[in-house]
C-alpha cells in the first residue's frame, strides 16, 4: 500500500455516498467518492467507520467489489441481522451522506495485474464481493463458481453475465445453487462438491492459483476440496467472514 | 493452551481483519508478515491466522494448533502487541 507507506501509519478518511445499487433484498453496493484515492489491488478490503450522534463509533471490514480506479470505489454489503454497522449501509444510507474509510487493506488476499497465473475463484454467498473486482479487472485467465443458496440470492448476477461477455473468452462463470435452482437448471440444488469443482479446475500443470471467499464452513470445505482434487496447498488464498460480522 | 472455539461456529475472522488495525498502528501491512507459532512451529501468513475480533483485545490463533500467536490491545494511550507466542515475525524485504 503505497499510500501507507508514503504517509506513514494509515489513517481514516472521509468519503462520500455516490449513489447506492441494490443487489438482493438484503445486500447493495455502495457508490463511495474518495477524494485523493488511488485505487486498489482486487481482493483488498476497506474498513469503513460510522459516528452516531453522541460520538460512538464502529468499524467493520467490507471488501472492494469494483475494478480499481481513483477517487472512487465501490464496496457491497450483506445486512447481518441484528448487525451494528451493516443494516445501516444497506437500508439507511443515501447518496451525500459522509462516512469514513481506511485502508485499501490488506497484500494478502489478492490478484495483482501483472501475476500472469490462470485463476479459479471461488465464492459463497456474498463472498462473492472481493471476486467481482478481480473478475472485472481480469487481465488473465478467470473462472468463476459462485454457489448461491437461489437465484435471487446471488449477487451481480447482471454484472458477470456483462464481464463476460466483454472479456473476450478471458472470463468463465459458473453458477451452484444449494437450496433453489432456476427453472430448467440441469441439476438439482446442491451443496458445492468435488464433481462440480473438479468441472471448472484448472489443469494440474496449470499453475493456477486459487481464491476462496465466503462464510468460514463454507471456505474450508472448498479448500479441502481443492487440495482432494490435486490443486497445490500453496496456491489458495482465502477469506472467511465470521458470525461475528455486521 | 488448547482452544475450546474451535468448530464450525467459532467466532474468529481471518487474519486479513487486522489490516485496518494494525496499519493504523505501524504504517506496513503486517498481514503478510509470517510468524512462526511458538508452539507447533509452522509458519504461516498473519492473513493465515485465525482472529476473535470480539473481546477486549485482538487475539490471532494458529489454525494448526489453536495456539495463540499474538494479542493487540489498546489502553487508553498505548497500544500493546504481545508476540510471546510467536518464535519468528519475518516481513517481505522493502523493495527501492
Amino acid at each position: 500500500m503505497a499510500r501507507a507507506a508514503v504517509l506513514g501509519r494509515l489513517t481514516w478518511q472521509p468519503a462520500t455516498v455516490a449513489a447506492t445499487r441494490p443487489e438482493t433484498a438484503t445486500a447493495r453496493t455502495l457508490v463511495l467518492d474518495v477524494d485523493g484515492w488511488t485505487g486498489h489491488v482486487p481482493g483488498q478490503h476497506v474498513d469503513v467507520r460510522l459516528t452516531a450522534p453522541d460520538g460512538y463509533t464502529a468499524y467493520r471490514s467490507y471488501s472492494i467489489s469494483s475494478a480499481p480506479e481513483p477517487d472512487r470505489l465501490e464496496v457491497t454489503v450483506q445486512a447481518v441481522t441484528h448487525g451494528e454497522v451493516s443494516p445501516h449501509l444497506v437500508d439507511v444510507a443515501a447518496p451525500g451522506d459522509q462516512l469514513e474509510i481506511r485502508g485499501p487493506l490488506g497484500g494478502w488476499f489478492v490478484r495483482r495485474p501483472d501475476d500472469p497465473r490462470p485463476a479459479l475463484l471461488i465464492a459463497g454467498g456474498s463472498g462473492v464481493a472481493p471476486l467481482m473486482s478481480m473478475v472485472r479487472a481480469a487481465t488473465n485467465p478467470t473462472r468463476l463458481l459462485y454457489s448461491a443458496r437461489s437465484p435471487s440470492d446471488a449477487l451481480f448476477t447482471a454484472d458477470l453475465a456483462t464481464a463476460r461477455a466483454a472479456s473476450g473468452g478471458r472470463v468463465a462463470v459458473t453458477h451452484v445453487y444449494t437450496r433453489v435452482a432456476p427453472p430448467g437448471w440441469p441439476t438439482p440444488p446442491q451443496r458445492l462438491d468435488a464433481d462440480a469443482l473438479a468441472r471448472v479446475a484448472w489443469p494440474r500443470d496449470a499453475d493456477a492459483v486459487a481464491f476462496v471467499c465466503g462464510p468460514t464452513g463454507f471456505v474450508e470445505t472448498a479448500a479441502d476440496l481443492l487440495v482432494d482434487i490435486g490443486h497445490d496447498p500453496a496456491n489458495i488464498r482465502t477469506e472467511r467472514f465470521g458470525p461475528t460480522g455486521g | 493452551m488448547s482452544s475450546t472455539n474451535a468448530g464450525a461456529n467459532a467466532p474468529w475472522v481471518d487474519g486479513n481483519a487486522l489490516a485496518g488495525p494494525l496499519g493504523e498502528i505501524i504504517g506496513t501491512d503486517l498481514t503478510v508478515a509470517e510468524l512462526t507459532c511458538a508452539n507447533c512451529r509452522t509458519s504461516r501468513p498473519l492473513a493465515m491466522m485465525h482472529v476473535f475480533d470480539r473481546a477486549p483485545g485482538l487475539v490471532a490463533r494458529c489454525p494448526g494448533c489453536d495456539d495463540v500467536v499474538m494479542r493487540v490491545v489498546h489502553t487508553s494511550d498505548r497500544v500493546l502487541i504481545d508476540l510471546r507466542g510467536s518464535l519468528v515475525l519475518s516481513l517481505p524485504a522493502p523493495t527501492a
